[in-house]
């Protein structure tokens, strides 16, 4: 197994601000804007973007909420493996909300897309835009792109993009890792 | 959280302490899934599922239907008073014509103990156990254990009596293994003629005086005299059962603290329990009924996640 870094501490701090500054470009006051993380691994994403809006660009009222998906995923007995579920917080109402997804990696784009029948669960939002840190594009299987993107990444089917976070992983940075 | 041990539920005996804390973690997601605006998952979308009821039931069949419809599963339903039983048919031949039409889950209620076991050795589908004779009722003990630890906090440590009638509940078996296994000390209460002989063996302990039950308990899980099962007088009459064993407001107002009121229904008002303490703020009969979907959402979606 081998790993090279994409993106080392300073490029993901470079890019986190650049991507709240998109986010705050497109959403002006946050008014009717909810950021939504999805667990496990975009809710860092999504605090993190969170904490520079509120900190470096003085947004107070930025809501944001955690979104589990695995009962909506499509790949339910098709693995060996069991789909345990996450926490799920959606108290916040989507009903004509702008919603920001956020993940840390798009792949195929099936998380997405089961995250989009989830939202709908909860009432029917005005727009629903999708933020990621890392996009993986020509691995798509389904015709789903991000409105906001990191970085681009061109990667093999056996390679892997993992982005660890200080919280968890002690780092901040993103590799590529051959399977 | 990993998987279920187990690839039926045909009893609590059979789970261990870690399946019953995968099923509460599963089923408190199903929770919050069962308040939302639209409370379907497409999760079972690719499952059958026959619910074979051969003995009579309105919760547990409904509260299993819309726990299946809920995770979009396909359900058929079949109930003994309309079946081929009555033409001779063996259960094995009823159960193997129904899964030929591809079905790949059963839930059962049966009125003999072990039915369910002798059906997961003898079909190609997975059990669910709902009820079965005197002897299991394995997801009614997870949805009561469940909404202990929901009033709570936890299961561990704390006084659990079972009141009523011992000898013919299948409630009352299941819910000692699900107590004893979460850690919780466990009584049974009622007149003698309706406790078992060998009680003791499992590890309980018997007070026939219903109020130094109460006054030791934190939970008190009361249940339904069956009648229907009765096939000699164990008490006199239920005027002197209720005079005996029946739970008053203030029999708990007498006690110096605060005690958890559970029934796995139908509920006989003014027998085992009078309307005040029914609908009282002790009482937490309704969030049974709630956690019931959830926990049988969980056991449906964990048995179905192994193939």
């Amino acid at each position: 197994m081998s790993q090279k870094l994409l993106l080392s501490a300073e490029d993901l701090h470079i890019i986190l601000f650049r991507l709240a500054c998109q986010l705050k470009e497109s959403h002006g006051n946050f008014d009717q804007t909810l950021l939504v993380g999805l667990q496990p691994r975009g809710v860092r994403l999504a605090e993190r973007l969170l904490h520079i809006l509120t900190q470096e660009y003085n947004v107070h009222n930025v809501q944001l909420s955690k979104l589990d998906i695995t009962f909506f995923r499509d790949d339910f007995r098709r693995g060996d493996k069991v789909l345990n579920p996450n926490a799920n917080n959606m108290e916040v109402g989507v009903e004509n909300k702008r919603i920001v997804l956020i993940d840390d990696v798009l792949y195929t784009g099936r998380s997405i897309r089961a995250a989009l029948t989830a939202i709908d669960s909860y009432g029917r939002p005005a727009e629903i835009q999708l933020l990621t840190l890392i996009d993986r594009r020509f691995s798509r299987h389904l015709p789903i792109q991000p409105d906001f993107c990191g970085r681009q990444v061109d990667a093999i089917q056996n390679e892997q993009v993992v982005v660890c976070w200080n919280e968890e992983d002690n780092e901040d940075a993103v590799y590529l890792v051959n399977k | 959280m990993s998987e279920l041990s187990v690839k039926h539920l045909l009893g609590i005996k059979y789970l261990n302490e870690a399946d019953i804390q995968l099923i509460f973690e599963t089923a408190t997601q199903f929770k919050e899934v069962i308040n939302r605006p639209i409370k379907k998952v497409p999760s079972l979308r690719d499952i059958t599922i026959a619910n074979l009821f051969f003995e009579n039931s309105t919760r547990t069949k409904l509260s299993f239907e819309l726990a299946q419809k809920r995770l979009s599963a396909d359900v058929i339903n079949f109930s003994a008073s309309m079946s081929s039983l009555k033409k001779g048919e063996t259960l094995i031949d009823t159960v193997n014509n129904i899964l030929s039409m591809k079905v790949d889950m059963v839930v059962m209620r049966h009125s003999s103990a072990g039915a369910a076991s002798f059906l997961a050795q003898h079909v190609d589908a997975t059990i669910i156990n709902a009820g079965d004779g005197a002897h299991e009722h394995p997801t009614q003990a997870l949805l009561d254990t469940f909404s202990i630890a929901e009033r709570l906090g936890d299961v561990a440590g704390k006084k659990v009596v079972i009141i009523g009638d011992i000898l013919h509940s299948r409630v009352a078996l299941s819910n000692i293994f699900a107590l004893q296994k979460l850690g919780a000390e466990v009584k049974v209460c009622g007149p003698s003629t309706l406790i078992p002989k060998h009680i003791t063996s499992l590890g309980v302990s018997v007070e026939t005086d219903v109020k130094k039950a109460l006054a030791w308990c934190d939970v008190a899980n009361v249940l339904r005299v069956q009648f229907e099962r009765m096939s000699a007088s164990y008490f006199p009459s239920n005027r002197e059962y209720a005079a005996f064993y029946g739970i008053t407001k203030p029999m708990l107002d007498a006690v110096d603290k605060e005690i958890v009121i559970m029934h796995p229904g139908p509920i006989n008002r003014g027998v085992e329990l009078s309307s005040e303490v029914v609908d009282s703020n002790e009482s937490i009969i309704l969030d049974q009924v709630e956690n019931g979907v959830a926990i049988r959402m969980a056991v449906l979606y964990l048995l179905a996640s192994k193939k």
